[in-house]
């Protein structure tokens, strides 16, 4: 390898980086926007919309409906004077949660009968349904407890000291279970792998639909000069898009970064080059820029599938697991969790980088080897 | 370096793409130092062979031999020591034009130094001076052109491929390119250069005329001239031409008739007797003829004549460009 050589072709690919300003600017916002748009989808599922009907109008049913709406993820916004309003507010999309308290509710509890309360949750979007289905048995569970407890206690003048079960959940990490911390940080993965890999297809395409890679193959340039010369400004644009949307996700979303920030950006290097190389591969293998962008479709789509970005890897098929073990942003999406989520550092996360490492170097060899230096 | 002083040395040069033959056996020599010119129209394989040349492109068979190293075996010890400018001008439009010499001379292995003495020496030679900083995007043909010659030669390769290096430039910029080429051949570099020009292959040294992949003359364009072009050339100067190239070529004393520029040529075998026949003939017909008169014959008479007589495609329209 010729250092001259390799400097030369560095230098004239960050002129053209810098002097592209159009496109400079895309890149360096197309990671902020991604990561505020999922950043804000992402964000969970709290006040939602309650018609209520409510039909026994006591201290009681009043208690009942104070508990939901302390819990903030339901909004009593309606309140009717008929089942058949609740259900148009429904139908209409206005509630997505009825509540219905027949008029027998407090004579029934004051009797020492079982209440019951009727909740419609509206499950065509089952995430949100599922969060309001476990949110209205905890609400339930919770005053019936209390109550059991009030009516004990008269009963017998003594105050019980404990339930008989006491479960304890501990969430570990993500204390309060804020979905933006396991957003995010996948969201910062996916998108520098995306913008990664599409500069460095860009950069090696354009070379040949421009009719300057015939000029440069006629000259002594190896393939590693020029794909190396390539891809080393990408690397350092790359990371200032990790410190950009390292910061937003901080700032913004405050995700905490509890980890080695300086860890994470020597890991990072792994995943550039092995993401960069799998642009450099598909641009060598792919005559048109249609071509590269076809393929690179065909290898973004299943990885943000199959990564574990969003879907749980434990919850996908055998096969698919396997398959999400070649993708380098697999491991990516777990240092990253692992350093700002969870602070953990390289005596974990070896097991991430060596695989990492070893795909990234594949990917490179075979792209410099099938770099030819002819055009037949 | 090669034996014997030839710069290139190619041995039944062969190259097919599927079933098209686009090079066809070639045999030449090109002595070091000369300014050998690849005369052809489009198609004919001028560039097909350049690119084989250069190492770029495998031929399918036969070999050729580049400044003492195999084409096909060696291609980097080629691309070490020649220099090779395109028809596409391949410069990067975004960079200035010094940029796009210094990126030329680090990628040929010159130092930082070096290059921007080179650099510099070529925008005074090549009149660039003032237009160091303009994007190369933005340069009119006659510069784009002089400054891709330059990416091409900045690092004083012994030997020079030009692939139809004045296509599509203007005829001043085009005179001033051939000049700067003679300076090279003056310093001794050697230099292939394809045209479908006419006039541009009278300033080479040796010219090889190739048609449907093979050449089908060789020699200093005098030469050429004097002995392909069996016959005497009558140009005839008329408004009517249409209806005088209908009367001409009926005629059994006309080997060839085609129009040249605004007269038409007429290829005879003896041109006294000739042409008060072909007056004649003429005013039989009602054609009113100008001027009617002997002249010696250029190279496209002799391309025309040569193309005829070969047995390729019968196309008149495949006849070189003109120039506009």
């Amino acid at each position: 390898m010729n250092l001259r050589r390799l400097t030369s072709i560095i230098r004239k690919e960050l002129i053209q980086i810098l002097r592209d300003r159009r496109t400079l600017v895309t890149i360096i916002s197309l990671p902020i926007m991604q990561l505020i748009l999922y950043g804000y989808l992402s964000n969970d599922v709290t006040h939602i919309p309650a018609a209520v009907f409510d039909e026994s109008r006591t201290p009681e049913s009043r208690t009942l409906l104070d508990a939901f709406e302390n819990t903030t993820y339901v909004d009593l916004r309606y309140y009717t004077t008929g089942f058949e309003q609740v259900h148009r507010l429904i139908d209409g999309g206005d509630a997505k949660i009825g509540i219905w308290i027949p008029p027998d509710y407090a004579a029934r509890l004051r009797s020492g009968r079982t209440a019951q309360v009727e909740v419609i949750v509206d499950a065509s979007e089952p995430t949100s349904a599922r969060s309001v289905l476990a949110l209205s048995t905890q609400v339930g569970q919770e005053l019936s407890t209390q109550l059991i407890v009030q009516e004990t206690q008269r009963l017998s003048g003594t105050r019980p000291n404990a339930l008989p079960v006491d479960v304890r959940p501990r969430a570990w990490y993500n204390p309060t279970l804020e979905n933006v911390n396991f957003i995010v940080p996948g969201v910062i993965a996916i998108v520098l792998m995306f913008v990664t890999t599409f500069q460095a297809i860009v950069v090696i395409v354009r070379e040949r639909e421009l009719g300057t890679m015939e000029q440069l193959v006629v000259t002594p340039i190896t393939g590693l000069e020029l794909i190396l010369g390539k891809v080393i400004p990408l690397v350092a644009l790359a990371y200032v898009q990790i410190t950009l949307t390292l910061f937003l996700a901080s700032v913004w979303f405050h995700v905490p970064i509890k980890g080695n920030l300086a860890l994470l950006y020597v890991l990072s290097l792994t995943f550039f080059f092995s993401t960069l190389g799998v642009g450099a591969l598909i641009s060598t293998v792919s005559k048109t820029f249609q071509q590269a962008a076809q393929m690179t479709q065909l290898i973004l789509l299943p990885s943000i599938l199959i990564s574990g970005f969003i879907f749980p890897r434990e919850s996908l098929p055998r096969a698919l697991q396997v398959i999400g073990n070649v993708l380098p942003l697999t491991y990516f999406v777990i240092i990253l969790r692992g350093i700002l989520i969870k602070g953990i550092g390289l005596e974990y996360l070896w097991r991430q980088i060596l695989p990492m490492a070893v795909i990234g170097v594949a990917v490179f060899a075979i792209a410099i080897n099938r770099f030819q230096k002819r055009i037949d | 370096m090669a034996e014997g002083g030839a710069a290139v040395r190619a041995r039944d040069l062969t190259r097919i793409f599927g079933t098209f033959v686009a090079v066809d056996h070639l045999n030449f020599e090109i002595p070091l130092g000369a300014v050998w010119g690849f005369l052809g129209p489009n198609g004919a394989g001028k560039s097909t062979t350049i690119r084989m040349l250069c190492g770029i492109l495998s031929p399918s068979s036969g070999e050729a031999e580049v400044l003492g190293y195999d084409v096909a075996r060696d291609p980097e010890q080629v691309k070490l020591r020649i220099g090779y400018m395109s028809q596409r001008f391949s410069l990067y439009n975004d960079l200035t034009a010094e940029e796009n010499l210094m990126f030329y001379a680090g990628v040929y292995g010159l130092s930082r130094a070096e290059g921007r003495e080179l650099a510099s020496q070529w925008i005074a030679r090549a009149g660039l001076r003032g237009r160091e900083r303009v994007l190369a995007g933005e340069l009119s043909g006659g510069w784009k052109q002089r400054l891709a010659l330059g990416c091409a030669v900045l690092h004083h390769p012994q030997m020079v491929f030009l692939d139809e290096p004045t296509s599509g430039v203007d005829p001043v910029s085009r005179r001033e390119f051939w000049d700067l080429i003679g300076q090279f051949a003056e310093s001794g570099v050697t230099v292939m250069v394809t045209t479908h020009y006419m006039d541009e292959a009278e300033h080479c040294d040796t010219l090889a005329i190739i048609f449907g992949g093979r050449i089908i003359a060789m020699g200093p364009p005098e030469e050429i001239k004097r002995e392909k072009m069996s016959g005497e050339l009558l140009e005839i100067a008329t408004p009517q031409y249409a209806e005088a190239l209908d009367v001409l070529t009926t005629l059994p004393e006309v080997r060839e008739a085609a129009l040249f520029g605004r007269a038409i040529h007429v290829a005879v075998a003896d041109s006294r007797t000739a042409l008060p026949l072909l007056r004649q003939a003429l005013a039989n017909r009602g054609v009113t003829v100008d001027r009617i008169a002997p002249v010696p014959p250029s190279l496209e008479d002799v391309f025309v004549e040569l193309v005829e007589r070969s047995d390729g495609p019968a196309e008149p329209a495949a006849s070189p460009g003109r120039r506009p």
